[in-house]
């Protein structure tokens, strides 16, 4: 088995790896919207998703069921080709930046074949990622021309529109931190940041010397925000004005392939925030001396949320509840337990920091929508043109001058 | 035949059929689309000769930005489909035969300079030495190419300007 995985490192190594991203990928998108409902629910002091399942939890497979058998509409008039080019360029870029995103700094083996924690480690991952985002204008674009529809069109031009005047601010604000790291390779990106100020402050660079990036990230997450379409810069399918913007006319599957599309493009945004500004899978607690104890967070943390889980679960209103929440929060405490074997507590370390900074970073997103008003149109392209970009280009400035100043 | 090969089969192929639909097909908008396949196809093709930067870079500027300016123009100017006309006489008689010659000269020409290439292989250039070099040999060309283009930006803002009314 072993001289296989070395003479056919792709099979062995490189599609379990995907397929097992892609699978969480999926999964993610589809709790991530059960999650955005539920927040924005508890926000406007509603309960949101509560009937299918337990807290809704079946709420995802329930709508995923519902796409796939509603009728396929097609709009007469509509160019064809096209029509049914735009969802699935849509989803298929949005999905592919998903592979240079790394969730861990160890690598690990399978059939004796070493390998790190992502799909692919490319020396120019950053800028794949913004070629990706590059073409992704395409999908809402051709999708709002191809419709034949009046609604359609003004959402596609809006949206290119927006989408390429917010990308040069989101290019514009990490040139920061690629000034500070010296690089385009996602990893190494994320090992520049480490160490700690005075031993215990994290040197992220956010915070990080000779200048802190925070108008980068700043800059770097409302350009995200108007560049993935989210309130309050979705104007491309603003309800009011425009039905439905550039998906108006799509139904049944194709509309829920955008659907994944905007929100896989939060997934990796959140990945790319928590990369580039917050020391990505790095444990913000230094890992020697007096800190060693926060190698078990991840296990403590588990077995909390496992035990409020089972005690929350047997006092729940039906019986499914009493049955899948406890059972939930088993699994959890069964995953604590694996945690603190020996060897397991460093690689958890990683993917565990990591994926709780982007659910964090998920969460101000989904805030985000709860709480701001949206922008006019015409102030939408002002601020974007006018504010965000000449501070991107202030922000390379200064920290071009400070790094150059203090390298002596 | 090594991957490298047929990956190299596959993306030419893929950039002269979707150059030869650029031609063929009639909506400006699948003329369009059929333009970004040949830039991604060709940036497949630099990544092939490790070249990362350029092949990025090409998708960047050229299939995400350039080409979404184009498309934004058609869809707002809402072009539709361009009228066939059968070919005229002297396109038939003059324009086909000297298109055929031009290609085959071209030919000729590419075959032979690359024959000279190939001696010469071409080294696999990092994102570093590919700024040093512009930033060091070649910055005054460089910053030459960023003022002509900011005279350009200049001298279409200038034209499209409105004529102040008071």
């Amino acid at each position: 088995m072993n001289e296989f995985a070395a003479q056919h490192p792709i099979i062995i190594v490189a599609l379990p790896k995907i397929v097992v991203v892609l699978f969480v990928l999926l999964t993610a998108l589809a709790y991530l919207t059960w999650f955005e409902r539920k927040v924005v629910a508890h926000i406007q002091a509603r309960w949101g998703p509560y009937r299918v399942g337990p807290h809704g939890l079946l709420q995802p497979l329930a709508d995923g069921l519902k796409f796939l058998f509603k009728e396929d509409i097609t709009p007469a008039g509509a160019d064809k080709f096209t029509y049914f080019l735009a969802p699935f360029l849509s989803l298929s870029l949005a999905i592919t930046s998903i592979a240079v995103i790394p969730f861990g700094p160890k690598e690990f083996t399978i059939f004796g074949q070493s390998t790190p924690l992502a799909i692919t480690n490319l020396n120019i991952g950053l800028l794949l990622l913004f070629s990706i985002t590059s073409m992704g204008v395409y999908g809402v674009a051709l999708a709002g021309w191809s419709s034949n529809s009046k609604y359609s069109l003004l959402g596609g031009l809006r949206s290119s529109a927006q989408m390429v005047s917010y990308e040069l601010t989101l290019t514009m604000s990490v040139v920061g931190v690629i000034l500070l790291a010296g690089t385009f390779n996602l990893s190494e990106i994320v090992q520049a940041q480490q160490g700690f100020y005075w031993g215990f402050v994290p040197r992220w660079n956010l915070i990080g010397a000779p200048f802190p990036q925070v108008i980068g990230f700043f800059l770097f997450f409302t350009a995200a925000v108007a560049e993935t379409n989210r309130a309050p810069f979705d104007l491309v399918e603003a309800e009011q004005e425009l039905v439905g913007g550039f998906h108006t006319e799509y139904a049944s599957f194709k509309f829920a392939m955008f659907f994944m599309a905007e929100y896989s493009s939060m997934i990796t945004v959140s990945c790319l925030a928590t990369i580039l500004f917050f020391g990505g899978w790095l444990s913000p607690f230094p890992q020697t001396g007096m800190w060693t104890w926060t190698h078990y967070i991840p296990a403590a943390a588990f077995a909390i949320a496992g035990v409020a889980l089972v005690i929350h679960g047997v006092r729940y209103l039906t019986i499914l509840g009493r049955v899948v929440l406890p059972m939930l929060g088993l699994v959890l405490c069964a995953l604590a337990v694996l945690f603190i074997r020996p060897g397991v507590p460093d690689f958890v370390q990683g993917p565990f920091w990591f994926l709780l900074k982007i659910a964090i970073v998920i969460f101000v997103y989904v805030w985000l929508r709860g709480t701001l008003p949206w922008f006019r149109y015409d102030r939408l392209m002002t601020f974007g043109w006018k504010v965000l970009l000449p501070l991107a280009i202030l922000n390379v400035v200064i920290t071009s001058l400070a790094i150059v100043l203090t390298q002596k | 035949m090594t991957p490298q090969i047929a990956v190299f089969l596959v993306l030419a192929a893929v950039a002269v059929a979707g150059a030869l639909n650029l031609i063929l097909q009639r909506h400006p908008i699948h003329s369009a689309l059929s333009l970004i396949v040949v830039m991604v196809a060709l940036a497949g093709l630099y990544l092939l000769q490790g070249a990362e930067f350029i092949a990025a870079v090409q998708i960047i500027v050229y299939a995400g930005a350039i080409m979404v300016l184009f498309i934004f123009v058609i869809m707002l100017l809402n072009a539709g489909e361009e009228e066939r006309e059968n070919l005229s006489r002297l396109a038939r008689f003059v324009g086909v035969p000297l298109g055929l010659v031009f290609l085959v000269e071209v030919a000729y020409w590419i075959a032979r300079a690359t024959s000279h290439m190939a001696q010469s292989s071409t080294q696999a250039v990092s994102t570093r030495e590919l700024s040093t070099l512009l930033f060091r040999e070649y910055v005054f060309p460089f910053e030459l190419t960023s003022f002509l283009i900011l005279i350009a930006i200049l001298g279409a803002l200038v034209l499209a300007r409105r004529e102040d009314s008071d």
